[in-house]
């Protein structure tokens, strides 16, 4: 189990320990739900190179409908499953500097291959053999950085580091006005995507 | 007068399905859109990540898996070193729940589009063809260098397109939103260059 999760605030759950706590069974599920997110991601269309390169040339926008279907839908479910203490929250930490440089880095890298890490192994799973090579590029890239971590952690890493921050803290708004306001707007969002650009002919 | 729209209704009755195995087998099933409608994956994916943090504890990502596959590798290589290496202290090089999420994702790939009559099966995007030609190499060397980057900058963000995007996003984290914005500037930006320019 990963030791993410969120120990600030006294209102965090104690509990949120999985039912299913041998590693062999959590192995197992993991695959099981791999599967399941693939096959989803294949039929939303994600895993094809021209739908990929389609958003980021911003002309196909299926990308972002499912992502921030994905986010709405789990961002009030996970945070109704917070709320009654059946699961703990796995907020990474907010570091501007290594944020928004590995996020342009990331984003470089995106454009190159089209595929990200986990579309280019529903890619290579349907066939566009072209994604082995991202595969095998993003192992290369992995190892680079642990070779780079050790630096990274005492500079870049520091730049800007402010824990785990959520939208609603750094706003100052309570999360139960802040969350469904922010799930109209990501609908709003779509809505407008949908009508505004998805209408043009 | 009924008769004659009988029989143009008939024809066009008969000839419908033969339009559309036509255009079927024009299409390529590798370029079309989504099979199902983007909104019902989403939503999909979305019930998909509460199961798996209540089941197992984990929000959905997918770049560290290639990161402990590649530490497994290097330990194969060099082993004391791979292991001094700040990063793999942290996270070992290890088969885990994330690294069987990737080859389930796989997988799911494969059953999805073997169900769906969407197997590619080869080398090169029709889009990337028509833009930089036949070269397999050209694009498997442009595809090495995207994903090297992408998992650099993935591990130097804290996450990725899953991790940062659809996880930390929904948990409404600030780092992941400022990242995701990232992925989109940095690709809209290189995809921009390579392909209209």
């Amino acid at each position: 189990m990963t030791r993410e999760h969120d120990t600030t605030g006294k209102g965090s759950p104690s509990p949120g320990r999985p039912p299913l706590k041998s590693s062999g069974a959590q192995l197992a599920l993991g695959l099981l739900f791999g599967i399941i997110f693939g096959f989803l991601l294949q039929k939303g269309g994600v895993g094809k190179y021209e739908v990929l390169i389609g958003m980021l040339l911003l002309e196909d926008f299926t990308v972002l409908k499912v992502m921030l279907s994905a986010v709405v839908v789990g961002m009030i479910g996970i945070h109704a499953l917070y709320a009654a203490r059946l699961v703990k929250r796995h907020i990474k930490p907010t570091r501007y500097g290594a944020n928004i440089l590995g996020g342009l880095v990331f984003g470089v890298g995106f454009g190159l291959a089209a595929y990200c890490p986990g579309t280019g192994a529903v890619a290579l799973g349907q066939g566009n053999f072209d994604a082995a090579a991202v595969l095998v590029g993003m192992m290369a890239g992995s190892y680079a950085f642990a070779e780079a971590s050790g630096w990274i952690a005492g500079t870049v890493d520091r730049w800007g580091a402010r824990g785990r921050l959520t939208l609603p803290k750094l706003l100052g708004v309570r999360p139960a006005v802040f969350l469904p306001a922010f799930a109209v707007v990501l609908v709003l969002l779509l809505a407008a995507i949908h009508w505004f650009i998805d209408a043009q002919p | 007068m009924f008769g004659k729209t009988a029989l143009y209704a008939t024809a066009l009755m008969v000839a419908a399905p033969g339009i559309a195995l036509g255009q079927a087998e024009r299409v390529d099933p590798g370029t079309t859109g989504p099979a199902w409608s983007p909104y019902l994956v989403g939503v999909l994916i979305g019930v998909l990540s509460m199961l798996t943090f209540y089941f197992s504890d984990k929000p959905l990502g997918a770049s560290t898996a290639y990161a402990r596959i590649a530490g497994m590798l290097g330990r194969l290589v060099a082993r004391q070193h791979t292991e001094s290496l700040r990063f793999y202290a942290k996270k070992a090089p290890a088969v885990d729940w994330q690294v069987m999420l990737v080859a389930g994702i796989l997988l799911g790939g494969l059953l999805a589009a073997w169900t769906g009559g969407e197997i590619t099966g080869r080398w090169l995007p029709p889009f990337w063809v028509e833009r930089f030609g036949q070269s397999v190499g050209l694009r498997l060397v442009v595809a090495f260098l995207g994903g090297g980057l992408m998992a650099f900058g993935a591990r130097l963000a804290g996450g990725c397109t899953s991790g940062h995007g659809i996880s930390g996003a929904l948990q409404l984290s600030v780092g992941s939103w400022i990242a995701l914005i990232g992925f989109f500037v940095g690709g809209v930006a290189t995809a921009m260059l390579l392909f209209h320019t």
